[in-house]
């Protein structure tokens, strides 16, 4: 670093009139901030024009005028969000100045402003800052400015480098002694740079142990606030075990609530691990959550004992009282807000103390307070069970109707999202939850349409026992024809319409569905939706021509059958012209077959059984009669790739198997927004087969290749031979694994068809993922080479590489360790029974070294 | 850890920020423009907590304090207790009192700087290190006559627009 320009005398001052022009007549930051607060309205020019001459001004060769200037900069930079990336060099240059006032601006600057990601000119720093980290052992300048080392450990802390970090480590144990005034602000600093650069942990982390036992309460209250932060997630608690006993000691001595509160907070990640701890501290629990008069320390110990003690009978009962002690305390919101945010912490292990406070948690659904309204949904989503799902959903979808747009969404965003989960397990009664669906899709702020269309779907494909309801709830959303107006609704009325369509034959009056279908204000919806109405009307017309030949209906007779076909025609007509290809499709599509119908009507006159209109309707219905199953997201990867097919090979050379009939009939393929997948699949099966223009070069690719198409056997296109439900799924070839179909049959509880579950796979995997970054973590494994890793246990280089002194100083700490270890030291059985036993406790695999800390607690504390 | 401290006035200004995990300018407008627009919307007499999920990560809460013409906030994560946040709060509050004699916006507008030193003696890195509203101030006015002896002596240019100034 540069030494800081010479001090301005009067008389270069004088020399230089530029310099001299600058500093009378710069504007100080409060000129700045007066200009701007002046004129409001042309503040973006106000601060345009001072950039511009901070620009020039912070090359000044006058210290004070670049001070000036830069103190400007920071504070545009600060609150007005412009960059100061251009005075970083600048910035480095006033850090040495020996003026308190502006190191202590060029601090700020460099504190506010730098980072590694940004800051190329960092590592320039390195030197000034080890200066004023040591400046106080050096003495000539701590009279003068005894905080100077402070403004380094600001910077340190918001701004440094791993590089920087493993630098000035060294710099920091003077700090981190007893005898330094600094010390809190020095042990705050060394959290930072040990999460920054582990490799700093065999300097730093043992003065930091040792500041647990500091004299100076602010030291000790910093130090566990460290402790608590290195141990939090996503960080290892495990390496910290063996401090339990300092942490401890520090819970039972220190007076001050934040360092107790700290303490607690470790203690919850620790007790996970090492479930005696618990026993250990239920006691001073109980004293503080009965006598504390500090909220924040009782609020603390409630959480603790909730999250990590719930087998202490005692304790759970006392923090249970609090808790509704909290919930019960009308005139303060925060008391209310935290009691609800811990009463949700009870689930589900305690439900009976939730369901006791299930009327408080109601009312507080409906508290102006959005908060305490986030939270009490969640407890009460936490307590819905299946016993109770109903009464809660109704409550909460009751509640939806009256709350604000946002408020309502998050509410039926939690109920569709706990009631689908795990394929619908908490609902018992699936005509109830559908009826709720549509219910949830007519509240007036309503934006979940999508998830509400793909449950409806989904419980349609999954749920047989459902059905009729389904319909009739799909029937109620198409004749309103208010929902038509709301593009949020768009989904839900199209699935309404697939739903009408694909099981009409649970419908009452198919004629009602038709013209609920065919509605004038379905012209506002879009196009996909369209297209599914008009489909659904092509299912509807089948469907009754087919029970009006079998006379199986009494609602549909010759003049209904009549009706229907010219209101068809009548109102789809024109869309035949549809610029849109899918709804111009589909139109062609039914207009085909009505106009064959009304044609056969009239030839045959009467209803003769072995006539053309019995064939036709005959082979119409088929085409619809298929059951589609929900298919797996997983079906395409269980079909194994044969070795010699090459999926990469061009596909042009199949151009001459496809002849135009292939191409009309890929063009028109039908493409159903909610659920493509099964849609396309089923209906080209059934196509297929019936389809009497079949190419025959189609048909011989079919033979040679046969295996990669669905299988179209005659008989499972029947539908009263598809018995094994769900079909579309079993006829991939390679999928009808037992393993994984699971069809839960309960006795109250519908069938509900399940397939693999994929996203549970995918989660698992995650988790274990997660895990292993876990044991990766450098900084855990280098605090456990520091704390457990002594002797043969192949301890890092770098900690080797350490002082003598820590050597020492360890041995001092865990004096008692090294005395109970001594007696297994070569009992390798005894250590593999406890790390045998430890695994079975312990969910996934700590470190082996885990398993050798736990005679260390045992001795100390048990 | 304290993740960051915001003075944000009821019209929206920032009046001071400090962010303990680094945020590049864009992302503090983003963030200051975020939460003013959600304590903006609550209601007088209400809890003092809200979420920050969406700003700072998962598991993120805000806590605030409405003063007058200013929000105090304090974004904190699982590490902190919420009442004691809010207590914190009290103690910048209370210190911000004794420095300025009931300070207001104005005080808050034009003293960027010691609002900073203040704010430095209370927090670091994130980290609280003093509590004790008497002994923050007793450190920021050591600090700042010990800037102002040393200024006298060595700073010139600044005696000569001083007695300009009059």
């Amino acid at each position: 670093m540069a030494s800081p320009p010479p001090l301005p005398s009067s008389t270069s001052v004088l020399s230089s009139a530029s310099s001299l022009a600058d500093s009378l007549f710069q504007r100080s930051l409060d000129d700045l901030i007066k200009s701007v607060r002046s004129d409001p309205s042309s503040e973006p020019s106000i601060i345009a024009r001072s950039l511009s001459e901070i620009r020039r001004e912070i090359r000044s060769s006058d210290p004070l005028t670049k001070s000036i200037a830069l103190q400007k900069l920071t504070y545009l930079s600060s609150l007005h969000f412009h960059s100061m990336s251009f005075a970083a060099f600048h910035t480095l240059e006033l850090l040495p100045s020996p003026s308190p006032q502006t190191k202590r601006l060029a601090y700020l600057a460099a504190s506010l402003s730098f980072h590694p990601s940004t800051t190329e000119l960092l590592p320039l720093a390195t030197h000034q800052l080890h200066k004023d980290l040591t400046s106080l052992s050096t003495s000539s300048s701590s009279s003068s400015f005894p905080f100077l080392p402070s403004l380094p450990l600001h910077l340190l802390s918001l701004a440094s480098s791993a590089d920087l970090s493993s630098h000035l480590a060294p710099d920091l144990v003077p700090l981190l002694s007893r005898s330094s005034p600094l010390q809190p602000k020095a042990v705050a600093a060394t959290y930072r740079v040990l999460s920054l650069c582990p490799s700093t942990v065999p300097v730093l982390f043992k003065p930091l142990v040792d500041c647990l036992s500091s004299d100076n309460p602010l030291t000790v209250s910093a130090a566990v606030g460290a402790f608590c932060e290195l141990s939090a997630p996503p960080n290892d608690p495990a390496p910290y075990l063996p401090l339990a006993p300092e942490i401890y000691r520090v819970l039972v001595n220190s007076r001050s609530n934040w360092t107790l509160i700290k303490a607690l907070k470790i203690f919850s990640r620790l007790v996970p691990l090492e479930p005696r701890l618990g026993t250990r501290i239920v006691e001073p629990l109980s004293k503080f959550l009965r006598e504390s008069q500090a909220k924040s320390l009782v609020l603390e110990c409630i959480k603790t004992v909730v999250s990590c003690l719930p087998t202490h009978t005692e304790a759970m009962r006392l923090a249970i009282d609090k808790i509704k002690e909290l919930l019960s305390s009308d005139d303060d919101p925060n008391l209310r807000y935290l009691g609800l945010q811990t009463l949700g912490m009870l689930a589900p292990g305690h439900l009976w103390a939730l369901e006791e406070s299930r009327e408080v948690v109601a009312q507080s659904l409906t508290d102006p307070d959005r908060s305490i309204c986030h939270e009490a949904l969640r407890v009460m989503m936490a307590m819905t069970l299946q016993e109770n799902s109903i009464e809660s959903c109704t409550l909460l979808v009751r509640q939806a109707a009256k709350s604000d747009p946002e408020f309502a969404n998050e509410i039926l965003d939690s109920v569709l999202t706990s009631c689908s989960k795990d394929f619908y397990e908490l609902v018992v009664d699936f005509d109830w939850y559908v009826s709720l669906l549509g219910e949830m899709a007519r509240i007036v702020h309503c934006t979940k349409g999508d998830e509400i269309s793909r449950q409806l779907v989904d419980i349609g494909l999954r749920v047989r026992d459902a059905r009729p309801e389904l319909v009739r709830v799909a029937r109620e959303l198409l004749i309103d024809p208010s929902l038509l107006g709301n593009h949020f609704l768009y989904n839900v009325l199209s699935a309404a319409a697939w739903i009408s369509g694909e099981y009409v034959e649970f419908s009452k009056d198919p004629m009602e569905l038709v013209e609920a279908l065919l509605q004038p204000r379905t012209s506002l919806l879009p196009t996909s939706a369209r297209a599914v109405y008009i489909q659904s009307v092509l299912k509807v017309l089948t469907f009754s021509c087919n029970s009006h030949i079998d006379e199986s209906s009494s609602l549909v007779n010759d003049t209904v059958i009549a009706r229907m076909l010219s209101l068809i025609e009548m109102t789809v007509g024109p869309l035949a012209e549809s610029e849109e290809a899918e709804v111009e499709d589909r139109v062609r599509n039914l207009l085909g077959v009505v106009r064959l119908v009304a044609n056969i009507k009239d030839l045959s006159g009467d209803k003769d059984k072995d006539g053309m209109i019995y064939e036709v309707v005959r082979v119409m219905d088929a085409l619809f009669s298929d059951e589609m199953g929900p298919v797996s997201a997983n079906a395409q990867k269980k079909v194994s790739v044969p070795e010699d097919l090459d999926l990469k090979d061009n596909l042009a050379d199949l151009s001459e198997f496809i002849s135009d009939n292939d191409a009309a009939m890929s063009r028109s393929n039908p493409s159903i927004l909610f659920y493509p997948q099964s849609c396309n699949a089923s209906e080209e099966v059934e196509v297929g087969p019936t389809s009497v223009a079949e190419s025959t070069s189609l048909k011989e690719h079919r033979k040679r290749h046969g295996l990669y198409y669905l299988s179209t056997d005659k008989e499972t296109t029947e539908p009263e031979l598809t018995e094994d439900y769900p079909r579309v799924n079993e006829t991939l070839p390679l999928s009808n694994g037992d393993t994984t179909r699971r069809v839960k049959v309960t006795k109250l509880r519908p069938t509900v068809v399940k397939l693999d579950e994929g996203e549970d796979l995918a989660t698992s995997s995650s988790l274990s993922t997660k895990v292993e970054a876990m044991k990766d973590d450098p900084l855990s494994g280098a605090i456990k080479d520091v704390l457990l890793g002594k002797k043969g246990n192949g301890a890092s280089s770098s900690f080797d590489a350490s002082s003598s002194s820590q050597g020492k100083g360890k041995d001092k700490v865990k004096g008692k360790e090294i005395k109970s270890k001594k007696g297994e030291e070569g009992e390798s059985k005894d250590r593999h029974k406890g790390r045998r036993k430890h695994k079975h406790r312990k969910e996934p695999a700590p470190p082996v070294s885990v398993a050798q800390e736990t005679p260390v607690i045992q001795d100390f504390l048990l | 850890m304290i993740r960051a401290v915001m003075v944000i006035s009821t019209q929206g200004k920032p009046r001071l920020l400090k962010f303990y995990e680094f945020q590049p300018p864009e992302k503090q407008q983003e963030i200051v423009r975020y939460v003013y627009g959600a304590l903006s919307e609550r209601p007088e007499n209400v809890s003092n907590f809200v979420d920050a999920d969406s700003v700072f990560g998962q598991g993120t809460r805000l806590v605030y304090k409405h003063m007058a013409t200013l929000y105090i906030v304090f974004a904190f994560d699982s590490s902190e207790n919420e009442l004691a946040m809010l207590d914190l709060i009290q103690v910048f509050v209370q210190t911000l009192d004794k420095c300025f004699k009931n300070v207001c916006e104005l005080d808050v507008i034009f003293n960027f700087n010691k609002l900073h030193t203040i704010l430095d003696e209370m927090i670091l890195g994130g980290q609280v290190i003093e509590t004790n509203s008497d002994q923050i101030l007793k450190h920021v006015d050591d600090i700042a006559r010990i800037e102002k002896s040393s200024s006298t002596t060595s700073l010139v240019p600044k005696s000569i627009s001083a007695r300009f100034g009059r």
